[in-house]
């Protein structure tokens, strides 16, 4: 398999202290690669690296073969790179609709064809599929702000498949989430990667989540990868129970 | 706005324009200038309420740009040029200098961006005074003509007050397409959550900019059409309290609200005049009102009737819910 996302050598200094020291890895076409490591190690300023948020302090990020670094997020976004965010990032006071087709509408036509175009850019539909596939048909038409915090999890989700992206990295996307509506995520995130043949990075505290749904783990910790393997490996991983997971 | 039914909205809408077109008929020459300054003033406010109220940037210098319209329109029309090439011209000049005011938006946010727009404001202001060769300085311009449209002179107040009530209505119906628009979503965005809004391949910049450029290129508009309403400029109308009044349109309406500017427009244009009958008092009376109304709905005017709206929506989603969950234990 080839690898959509090639990371190697990746720091950030924020002053004197190495948030992400010297990280490598690969992302293999159509896999779900899980992120672990304790509060702090780096995992999100990882994220922030790749996706542009943030500029590296050194290193290079490259999407199929590509460099890519220093590129802004909007651009790596046309490129079919998406993210779902650790706080719940949504638009509060447009509708469920509304921030789904706004998830969309970058992705359609040029700059000027948007102004005078549709004004839903040709996208209800597609976010009406997007709705029921959450299943958030009863909450389309109300402002994000008024959803619970796992329905806000759940859109934010949504909204980062809106623009059919081919590499999702999401940050924690089962913290502060029911377990039934867990399952559910699951289910979606697993159908999504299947159908639509989408790459997942996915940083996760939740054990049982992560071990369920990766292929591959990698662990972090003090801004250094620590290991990168299947679940049962890792799990078994003398440094990573010492490290992280505990006795 | 959403909890009136359509026929009702479109019924209300027909009323309130039949109502700009006949009242203002048997209207004094005094009247009839306050009516097309509303007008004018509304087009200006909108422009803010774009860059403000939908966009989320603060500007202090929509003024200035009503400032740049006037002495674009002053300055041609004086020289035998038609009103519309005028517009045409304000409306380029401001969208420009809009579009470059924008920059600082992409590095500063909120108080430290009132102040750049402050500051530009004031740079403005000055031009108009000091560059006396092309503004006529602290004498102005005089003796600005009105137009004749489709060859009919609009020298008196009622057919120029239409001129004015034709220009709102073009430009109403252009800003509403674009917050409609994909645009106008993204403008939201904007406000709502930049971050976010980046990640979802929301080009951040070109849309700051954007919103500060059309914004202003309807406060040129304005200007445009205040200078042959009023006849003569000086620099005084366009100083920094101009800027103030309307960020107080906006607010006092409802930022973010489609009809914000229009009900802000009234109460800033209008109620001063209203209040005339209590003479010495008027101006106090209007801040006390202001005030007022802000700590009793710091959203604006529709601010007040968002919620009402929120409200009877809750209620009777509540009352929806009651129905079936005591069907629920029925059936139980």
């Amino acid at each position: 398999m080839s690898a959509v996302l090639e990371v190697t050598g990746i720091k950030k200094n924020f002053g004197g202290i190495s948030a992400v020291d010297g990280v490598s890895f690969d992302v293999r076409e159509g896999e779900i690669l899980g992120l672990i490591g304790p509060n702090g190690c780096g995992k999100s300023t990882l994220f922030n690296c790749i996706l542009g948020q943030l500029t590296p302090s050194g290193g290079e990020v490259k999407l199929d073969g590509k460099l890519v670094t220093g590129l802004r997020p909007a651009e790596l976004n046309k490129l079919g790179v998406s993210r779902t965010f650790q706080l719940l990032q949504v638009f509060p006071k447009l509708s469920v609709r509304e921030n789904l087709i706004l998830a969309g509408q970058e992705h359609q036509g040029s700059m000027a064809s948007r102004l005078v175009g549709r004004s839903d850019a040709g996208l209800t539909e597609a976010a009406n599929q997007m709705i029921g596939f959450f299943k958030l048909d009863h909450l389309a038409d109300e402002p994000a702000g008024g959803l619970s915090y796992g329905q806000q999890k759940l859109l934010d989700a949504a909204m980062a498949f809106m623009g059919g992206p081919r590499l999702v990295l999401l940050d924690e996307p089962a913290g502060g989430v029911n377990p039934s509506m867990l399952s559910d995520l699951k289910d979606r995130l697993v159908a999504i990667n299947r159908e639509k043949n989408a790459t997942f990075v996915v940083i996760e505290h939740n054990m049982e989540f992560v071990m369920s749904l990766c292929s591959r783990v990698m662990v972090m910790a003090e801004g250094k990868v620590l290991a990168m393997g299947r679940p049962d490996e890792v799990r078994k991983n003398p440094a990573v129970i010492e490290a992280y997971l505990g006795h | 706005m959403s909890g009136f039914a359509k026929p009702l909205k479109i019924a209300l809408g027909l009323i309130v324009i039949a109502g700009l077109i006949i009242v203002p008929m048997n209207f004094n020459r005094y009247g009839l200038f306050i009516l097309s300054q509303w007008a004018v003033m509304s087009i200006a406010a909108m422009g803010l309420n774009l860059t403000l109220g939908y966009a989320g940037q603060v500007s202090l210098a929509q003024g200035a740009f009503v400032g740049i319209g006037a002495y674009a329109a002053a300055i041609m029309t004086t020289q035998g040029w038609p009103l519309p090439a005028a517009i045409v011209v304000a409306i380029v000049l401001s969208f420009a200098v809009g579009w470059v005011l924008g920059y600082p938006a992409l590095r500063v946010q909120h108080h430290y961006l009132a102040f750049v727009t402050l500051a530009f404001s004031t740079l403005a202001f000055l031009v108009f005074r000091n560059e006396s060769w092309l503004t006529g300085g602290i004498y102005g311009i005089s003796n600005i003509p009105r137009p004749h449209i489709f060859g009919i002179a609009t020298n008196k107040p009622l057919p120029f007050y239409y001129v004015c009530l034709g220009s709102l209505a073009i430009v109403s119906l252009a800003v509403w397409w674009l917050i409609r628009s994909p645009w106008g979503r993204a403008f939201m965005a904007l406000r709502e959550n930049p971050l976010r809004a980046q990640s979802l391949g929301v080009d951040t910049r070109r849309y700051t900019l954007m919103a500060f450029a059309i914004g202003s290129a309807l406060g040129g508009i304005a200007g445009a059409l205040y200078a042959p309403l009023t006849q003569y400029i000086d620099p005084v109308p366009f100083n920094l309290s101009l800027s103030l009044d309307l960020l107080m349109m906006v607010i006092v309406g409802g930022a973010g609200f489609y009809f914000g500017p229009f009900l802000g427009a009234m109460i800033a244009v209008l109620l001063p005049e209203w209040l005339r009958f209590t003479e010495g008092y008027y101006l106090m009376l209007y801040a006390v009102a202001v005030m007022l109304l802000l700590i009793w709905s710091p959203t604006g005017i529709l601010g007040i009737l968002d919620r009402y709206l929120a409200e009877r929506r809750t209620k009777a989603a509540s009352a929806l819910r009651a129905v079936a969950k005591s069907r629920l234990e029925t059936v139980q």
